[in-house]
């Protein structure tokens, strides 16, 4: 018989005709196998896939199915980044320091998947420690755009984007620390949601910049990012940053979902010059659309804004200089000794030859910004920034119950276009950092193609903290408006 | 190179490098300065900002310290954690030697 076409096949339309019994999950999976295999040498999502313990993993899934077991994960095979633990399988972050390190755990996030009867199916490309916008920092491959394949895929989750997009994943897991869930989906065109600082935990997750981190899913429809947020969120005794606050139904919340009397604030910082202007055109008509459909909109102000960047890449940077301090090439991954054979050698040289460049600079920048004498002028300094930044948000939420915005400045962008000018890319993450810096939750949901070259362009939405029934059933009523 | 307002004096990198263990040649480490000078040029605006009396935001969340009772658990087999070791000894793992 002729494989599972999984091109367009959402979470919820799998569960539905393996509970009707039209497919199996090792049919599933097998499909999944066979549109890696077709499609991805031309994307470059995948970095390995573990063909024979996906399937183990499905014929495990179908025996609880026969056993009477049901659910909305039951069976479905889920893409991972490079960055998520995953017992037996290497977890490179995309990075050469990593090499042949195999993760000898499971994530919180990776076994409450597994509980829920999902199945890792793929690690995905990245940039390089989730240091990036393009996914073009990884170590060992570049991920192309599926809707436009001489251009980025975004980042750092681009594989995680580009497999869903592409026809090569139904969902995937991602992190975002200033974006690297919203952009990529942006990019890509499909759904991105990063939940509130706290709402997830992070523990096996391997950490940047702790403060900001967060573990979200990639998906194509916002009731499978809904599904998938239900089975990964909730306190962590491994994880005390992850908050003991009650995990609604999340996808059962969506159900009559509409914007009509919902009060949306669009910033006026976020449409400004520098903004394509293509991209500010889609995400205009898509508010309009919400507007006609009964919300209520205003401009608001986050004044705040123009400074987000500048806070972010002192704060993210500082976090990662130290989080990066445990590749010393003693307890795992790459280790090399210098002429002298001593330990200072080794530190060095494992390091210097592990590390690409972004991650270097990275910790360089974030070196600087803590050290003896630029402490105050630089770190503490962005510290109160960002509460300016958090207040923001909290007056606008005074007025507003959700903001509407674009993802990010730009659509994709040409591969190499931001090569040798970090800051270029940099400026970039202007509409996604705010959202980390302040601990909200975001989503970026498709919301049309750019006129000019056809490239997607996502809307994205931001509510408060732990708000993310309301910025679910927002995000369903605008897929549907805009569908 | 994007704009550059407010280019820093010198950054040292040599010192940086000693800090966060990197061992670069001339050329990489006149590539990382430059970079280094226009990141933090950028980031100068900051001081735009009158931030007298404004509290620091460390975290996401107002998170208190999550304390629990000190129960010890299961953790990874010895033999598991040191299977990633690029050196092992028996139990343990194996560096150079330190102390002459």
């Amino acid at each position: 018989m002729a494989g599972i076409d999984i091109s367009n096949l959402t979470v919820a339309g799998a569960a539905e005709a393996m509970r009707r019994g039209d497919f199996t999950s090792e049919e599933l999976v097998r499909g999944v196998l066979d549109a890696i295999a077709e499609k991805d040498g031309a994307i470059g999502a995948y970095l390995t896939v573990d063909a024979e313990g996906a399937l183990a993993g499905a014929r495990a899934a179908d025996a609880r199915r026969r056993a009477g077991e049901d659910g909305p994960l039951l069976g479905v095979p889920v893409a991972m980044k490079d960055i998520f633990n995953v017992e037996g399988q290497p977890c490179t972050c995309a990075s050469r320091i990593l090499e042949g390190y195999v993760a000898p755990y499971d994530a919180t996030v990776v076994a409450r998947l597994k509980a829920a009867g999902a199945i890792p199916c793929g690690r995905v490309n990245m940039d390089e420690f989730a240091m990036g916008t393009s996914t073009e920092h990884s170590a060992f491959q570049i991920t192309r755009n599926p809707a436009a394949p001489d251009r980025v895929p975004g980042g750092s989750s681009g594989g995680s984007a580009a497999a869903v997009a592409g026809g090569t994943a139904l969902v995937s897991l991602g992190t975002d620390t200033g974006g690297s869930i919203r952009q990529p989906a942006s990019f890509c065109g499909c759904v991105g949601l990063k939940p509130s600082y706290g709402r997830v935990s992070r523990y096996g997750v391997t950490a940047f910049a702790s403060s900001l981190d967060q573990v979200g899913p990639l998906a194509r429809t916002v009731e499978d990012a809904a599904t998938v947020l239900g089975a990964i969120a909730g306190a962590d005794p491994h994880d005390q940053t992850c908050l003991d606050r009650p995990v609604p139904d999340y996808a059962s919340a969506l159900r009559g979902a509409s914007v009509r009397g919902l009060r949306i604030g669009v910033p006026k910082e976020y449409f400004v010059e520098g903004t394509d202007p293509e991209v500010m055109a889609c995400v205009r008509a898509a508010i309009d659309r919400a507007a006609d459909a009964g919300a209520q909109v205003e401009e608001i102000s986050l004044p705040h804004t123009d400074y987000a960047i500048a806070v972010y890449y002192i704060c993210a940077t500082a976090e990662a200089s130290a989080n990066l301090a445990r590749f010393d090439g003693i307890r795992y991954g790459r280790r090399r000794l210098g002429p002298d054979g001593s330990l200072q050698s080794l530190y060095d040289r494992s390091r210097t030859e592990g590390f690409g460049p972004e991650v270097k600079r990275r910790i360089l920048l974030g070196t600087y910004v803590l050290s003896s004498g630029y402490y105050d002028a630089y770190y503490v300094r962005a510290l109160k920034a960002r509460t300016l930044v958090r207040r923001d948000f909290d007056e606008a939420f005074a007025k507003v119950d959700a903001i509407f915005c674009p993802v990010a400045p730009t659509p994709a962008y040409p591969l190499g276009a931001t090569a040798g000018d970090p800051l270029k890319a940099y400026l970039g993450d202007a509409f996604t950092v705010p959202v980390n810096l302040a601990g909200l939750c975001g989503i970026s949901v498709p919301c049309g193609r750019t006129a000019s070259l056809g490239l997607p362009v996502g809307l994205q939405i931001v509510c408060p903290a732990f708000e993310e029934p309301r910025l679910l059933r927002a995000a369903a009523a605008m897929e549907t408006l805009l569908g | 190179m994007t704009e550059n307002p407010a280019a820093p004096a010198s950054i040292d990198v040599d010192h940086l490098c000693a800090l966060a263990h990197f061992d670069f040649s001339a050329e990489e480490k006149e590539k990382f300065r430059a970079d280094l000078s226009s990141i933090v040029g950028y980031v100068q605006k900051l001081s735009d900002l009158d931030l007298d009396g404004i509290a620091p935001t460390q975290y996401g969340q107002p998170v208190a310290n999550a304390l629990r009772e000190d129960v010890p658990e299961p953790s990874i087999p010895r033999e598991t954690a040191l299977a990633n070791a690029p050196d092992s000894s028996g139990d343990e793992y194996r560096m150079p030697k330190i102390v002459e």
